[in-house]
């Protein structure tokens, strides 16, 4: 739809690293019992990839499952087809205690591209951003600077980071500080 | 006079010269200065004015403990007040000013206070400035600003042009100084697998042990730290920084370091300082130790310097600071210095040695140079202003009767070396005493301990207490094989470096000198240069029954401000435990608190500062009231409209228009900030009915129900709107503030409490954006759009439907906060902008009015509507607001329902809710109090209620207020008075039913 705006209706920012809003992401929150394996076979076949395990992160082209808490996961899919998928996780979760909620519009989205990606990220969440520590198929669900934040990595040299939409203004200013030229770290 | 050597100076680049001012003179030094070498270069010794007798000051010492040499740094937005001149590294265009000087640094009128000296003694302030009271703002403290402190603060005007950030990172082992102690702990670490990080607070390694000169397994200590440093480099898990100072350790391993990028070449691009926040394995600290001052009368003129400064300024630097130069001395090491300074053709008249017997070794070679040594001896009394002119000599048993007068012009003093434990201590690591040292050193049976009760700092080199090169490097290398191997590193490790050392004589402790010294020399014996406390000051303390040490350290200043004591501290304790006639351990220290040294400001905000000082939350129509004339209310970390100006009105006219405009046409809330939490699951009624005071779980699907939520205490702690979406999920509305908070608490009864009810909860507050249409049109602009049938049989009042309006999907919900016909529609977040300017463009033939927060309060205050945090504030219960309606009888239990049985809460006294009229029309002030006959016991008026809400009302044209009023509802058609902000001035209120509007619910229910 062409009315769609997004906090920051995909701005960028070239510096230590490339920030970028991306201009929609669905998302879908996903509560339930995810050691019931009717429930976990229920959503992996509608989402098409597999249950992440703790602070797992699973990704399949345009599809993801991230886990957030031991009863909660996030559902990537694209924002067009977030409604219908939501409505088919509903009627096929319906014999099931689970929630699922759509909340692509709760949410501003960033990539971050660059060699400095995993030092950006360490100037503002408490987060051991070291390859031995945290690679793709990981999600971190904490905090950058002031406000809540989850990210995971899109390769060796780039991550994905999602906030609130009413912050997505001060996530980007706040990603651009940290990337700013000549702040470069060089510790990871 | 100090000035530059012909040859030697390890750290500087003699073929280069950087300009700086100092005082507004001009002078220039080399690449590889620091401010302190540079000044001395260039014959100032004199730098600063002392804190409280503004005697004249001179540079003490080379590193981070240095008590006078403090500066004022740069200009304009980049002054900086407090800088030590010891370790600012000098750079092109550095400006610098002597602190605490006026009018000026060589003639300073604070200076007669050095006649009144006898009267500023310890706990002058306390004692002088009691009585009375009323001198205290006028007289006393406009005196004691003006003649005491340090720095210039920057000026609030400007703001700080440079950047500066944090960064968290994660090691098994961190080694906080790069010394030959730090490199060696760091390499077994490094050896054994483990990921060290090596920082180090100058620009140079190597610390103390190059300077002095000694060999390292058959180098020389600049050879062997060169190729450790290289072994270093060249290991994967190791990362060296200098300029990077350990600043705190704190609980579980975590430590703040202080990295100074920029400070020594402003030209460079990036942030100033960095403040990296480091999650450690274990720490090493290797933090050396510091030399110790000699009490003796006149030990603060400028030219009376620790030894190993002397030794610094001429090795490092180059720097002679004087031609002739006296050493005193109570151990071994400071012969190093006599030595040096005879080596680089300098004359040294007297070594002053305060031991009968004199040193070992390092005495024959001083003695063997021609170098005269005087045992048994010390200083009675430094002559000199502003410089040290001769030294008198007397023998140090006795009173200091002198043997000889000794023309000099520097005085380098030792009295021992104490290890820096301040990083050990900084997370509870208990100290011991050492007798043969005179130091307290890290006593390893009681570390600072970890999560799981494990040592998480350990102890390398002279840091703890090992003051010989070769027990340095064992202990270093014993410290970084511990420190690996409790963080998991089990890797090969090498033997330590192994040293060559020089026999030393032991140290006799010196605590005043002479031991016998008379009144008149201890009240010249500087125990703290910063701080002006002097021996004299510490044993009037003790004498006036300061037995504590902290309580010492308050009541004379001593080891307070910007050194907290570096060079202070033992020499105060030993001198307070002498007094009392007690142990020193038994004194013990005062506590060491972090940072090490200050760390900037800059540092500590990192890169909050301007747009992302603090997050600020925006609505998807933010722009559009931001274009539209906004004036801002912050709610939360919102920002909310709370009225629209347009041009030539002012907020009052505004909010009157805004009013009028939707009772009688159409108005538009942005509403999106309300609060949104999706309750689903088999037990979600059973949960419900929990949190809320009424009935939740018989509300019909399609049907909303306003609600009240208590904490279990009682006191209402938000309300709002709740719809009923399906057979087994609820929607909650709650206040703007309110989402997080309540989100939280229904989180925290279902995993603490009732973990077994099937009960999942959401909050999504941001997937929508939401606009209330109100006012008699709203239906009409709705239907305009079109989509949904919105007609008051198929949508009535406290219902809701989805539907599409104008092609949006919606959830349309027919409440009603303000009296009027009222439809709060949500949008999918993204798409809320768009509604927003569909609703403008519909709206514009019956003058669609967007309107803010205030005219949303007036409208629910004429209606008698409560608002969370007006008419409560944490203390309020719903009874108290004629809530009952809103509380069920039927349930069996609600949160906070036991707590209202209590005989508090049903006490007949509490005040009670009611409307408020004053009977000439006037406007109440908010939070006014009704005033009652007499007076409390504490003499204060007497009360009985007060205005909790209060506005001007356009519609009614007269102000209304709401209130709670002892017995209020009781008293209706009573008036009562309302005391002014003056206290005096009464206003009399009518006391009335709180629903202004509208009492029948008519306009709202078309």
């Amino acid at each position: 739809m062409s009315d769609i705006a997004t906090a920051l209706n995909g701005a960028s920012f070239d510096g230590l690293v490339q920030v970028e809003e991306l201009r929609a992401q669905g998302m879908i929150t996903l509560r339930g019992d995810f050691s019931d394996s009717g429930l976990v076979k229920t959503i992996t076949d509608l989402a098409e990839v597999a249950l992440p395990g703790q602070r797992g992160a699973v990704m399949d082209g345009t599809r993801g499952l991230l886990w957030m808490s031991p009863d909660e996961l996030l559902l990537l899919c694209t924002y067009a087809e977030a409604p219908f998928l939501l409505g088919k996780l509903e009627a096929a979760l319906a014999g099931y205690h689970a929630l699922a909620v759509n909340v692509s519009d709760a949410r501003a989205c960033f990539t971050l591209q660059g060699a400095a990606t995993r030092e950006v990220l360490a100037k503002l969440a408490p987060v051991d951003m070291s390859p031995e520590s945290f690679g793709a198929g990981q999600v971190r669900r904490t905090r950058l600077a002031q406000v809540a934040a989850a990210f995971w990595l899109t390769g060796e040299e780039g991550a994905q980071i999602v906030c609130f939409r009413s912050v997505g203004e001060y996530m980007f200013n706040l990603l651009k500080t940290a990337a700013a030229p000549g702040s470069d770290v060089g510790f990871l | 006079m100090s000035t530059r050597l012909a040859k030697s100076g390890r750290l500087i680049d003699r073929s280069s010269r950087v300009e700086f001012t100092f005082d507004g003179k001009r002078m220039s030094g080399h690449k590889g200065d620091t401010l302190a070498s540079a000044l001395l270069a260039n014959d100032q010794m004199l730098v600063g004015r002392s804190f409280k007798y503004h005697r004249p000051r001179g540079i003490v010492a080379s590193g981070g403990e240095e008590p006078n040499a403090l500066v004022n740094l740069g200009q304009g937005d980049r002054h900086e007040p407090n800088a030590r001149a010891t370790t600012t590294e000098l750079f092109n265009g550095l400006t610098a000013t002597p602190q605490n000087v006026w009018p000026s640094l060589d003639y300073d009128i604070g200076a007669v206070n050095k006649y009144a000296s006898r009267l500023l003694t310890a706990g002058f302030y306390y004692k002088m400035f009691m009585y009375p009271r009323a001198f205290w703002k006028h007289v006393y403290e406009p005196f004691i600003r003006q003649s005491a402190g340090l720095g210039k603060a920057p000026n609030p005007e400007t703001s700080d042009p440079d950047t500066y950030e944090h960064f968290y990172a994660f090691v098994d082992v961190l080694v906080i100084g790069g010394g030959v102690a730090g490199l060696q702990a760091a390499k077994t670490a490094g050896e054994a697998g483990a990921k060290v990080l090596l920082i180090e607070q100058t620009p140079d390694w190597g610390g103390r042990t190059v300077v002095d000169g000694a060999d390292i397994d058959g180098m020389s200590a600049q050879d062997w730290v060169n190729s450790t440093l290289q072994a270093l480099e060249a290991m994967p898990n190791v990362t060296l920084r200098n300029r990077m100072m350990g600043a705190g350790v704190y609980d579980h391993g975590y430590v703040l370091a202080y990295e100074r990028l920029t400070d020594h070449a402003p030209e460079m691009k990036g942030p100033r300082h960095r403040l990296w926040r480091i999650r450690v394995g274990q720490t090493i600290t290797a933090t050396g130790a510091i030399e110790r001052p000699i009490s003796f009368a006149g030990n603060d003129i400028p030219g009376v310097m620790l030894a190993a400064a002397v030794r610094d300024y001429s090795v490092n630097y180059g720097v002679s600071v004087g031609d002739r130069t006296v050493v005193v001395t109570n151990n071994d090491d400071a012969y190093r210095t006599a030595i040096t300074l005879k080596q680089s053709g300098l004359d040294v008249p007297m070594i002053v040695d305060a031991r009968e017997t004199g040193g070992g070794a390092l005495m024959d070679q001083a003695r063997g140079l021609g170098i005269r040594v005087e045992t048994g001896c010390g200083i009675a009394k430094v002559h000199g202003g502003k410089r040290v002119t001769s030294v008198d000599i007397c023998k140090q048993a006795g009173e200091g009767g002198m043997l000889w007068n000794i023309p000099c012009d520097a005085v380098a003093m030792s009295g021992g070396w104490s290890p820096v434990v301040h990083l050990w201590s900084h997370c509870g690591g208990k100290l011991t005493w050492d007798e043969a040292g005179a130091f307290f050193r890290p006593d390893p049976t009681r570390p600072p301990l970890g999560d799981a009760g494990q040592t998480m700092v350990h102890v390398a080199g002279s840091a703890n207490g090992e003051m010989l090169l070769r027990t340095v490097l064992e202990d270093a290398a014993r410290a970084g094989e511990v420190a690996a191997l409790a963080a998991g590193a089990t890797g090969q490790i090498s033997d330590a470096s192994v040293a060559a050392d020089t026999a030393e004589a032991p140290l006799e402790p010196v605590w005043l000198m002479p031991q016998g010294a008379h009144y008149g020399l201890r009240l010249k014996s500087w125990l703290d240069f910063q701080n002006d406390v002097k021996v004299s000051d510490v044993q009037l303390a003790a004498h006036e029954g300061y037995e504590s040490v902290e309580h010492t350290k308050r009541y004379t200043t001593l080891g307070m401000a910007t050194d907290q004591g570096k060079l202070s501290n033992i020499n105060g304790l030993a001198t307070l435990s002498n007094a009392l006639g007690a142990e020193i351990p038994k004194v013990g220290t005062t506590t060491f608190r972090p940072p090490y040294t200050p760390i900037s400001m800059g540092a500590i905000a990192g890169e909050a500062r301007g747009d992302v000082f603090q997050p600020i939350r925006k609505t998807p129509m933010y722009d559009w009231h931001e274009a539209n004339g906004a004036h801002w209310e912050p709610v939360g970390h919102w920002r909310r409209p709370y009225a629209y100006l347009k041009s030539g009105e002012t907020i009052h006219q505004a909010v009157h228009r805004e009013v009028t405009a939707t009772r009688t046409s159409l108005g538009l809330l942005d509403a999106s900030t309300l609060g949104k939490i999706i309750v689903k699951g088999p037990d979600a009624g059973r949960f419900m009915d929990m949190m809320y005071t009424n009935m939740m779980s018989n509300l019909k699907v399609g049907k909303c129900r306003y609600g009240l939520m208590c904490s279990e205490n009682g006191f209402l702690s938000d309300d709002g709107v709740v719809a009923r979406i399906d057979e087994n999920t609820w929607l909650c509305h709650t206040t703007t503030g309110g989402a997080d908070r309540i989100h939280a608490h229904m989180e925290e009864w279902l995993q603490t409490e009732w973990w077994d009810w099937k009960v999942y909860t959401a909050n999504i507050t941001e997937q929508l954006a939401q606009v209330a249409v109100v006012g008699p049109n709203a239906r009409k602009v709705l239907e305009k759009l079109g989509g949904m049938d919105l007609s008051k049989d198929t949508l009535p009042f406290m219902e809701w439907r989805d539907g599409t309006l104008a092609g949006f999907p919606v959830r349309a919900y027919r409440i009603s906060f303000s009296g009027e016909l009222s439809y709060e529609i949500a949008v999918p977040a993204n798409l809320g902008r768009a509604f927003w300017d569909k609703l403008l463009e519909a709206g514009a033939e019956y003058k669609v009015t967007p309107y803010g927060t205030e005219c949303l309060h007036i409208m629910r205050a004429e209606k008698g509507f409560i608002m969370i945090g007006d008419e409560t504030d944490g203390t309020v219960i719903p009874q108290d607001l004629g809530l009952n309606w809103a509380i069920s009888k039927k349930k069996e239990d609600f949160l906070g329902k036991r707590a209202q049985l209590r005989s508090h809460m049903t006490d007949q006294k509490r005040w009670k809710l009611v409307g408020l009229e004053t009977t000439d029309g006037s406007t109440l002030p908010d939070g006014a109090y009704a005033v009652a006959d007499g007076n409390n016991e504490n003499g204060q008026r007497n009360t009985q209620g007060r205005v909790t809400s209060t506005y001007h009302s356009p519609t009614l044209n007269k102000g209304i207020a709401m209130g709670l009023v002892l017995n209020g509802p009781d008293r209706m058609g009573e008036v009562i008075e309302f005391a002014m902000d003056d206290g005096e001035t009464m206003v009399a209120a009518k006391i009335v039913t709180p629903v202004f509007y509208d009492p029948e619910g008519e306009k709202q229910n078309v």
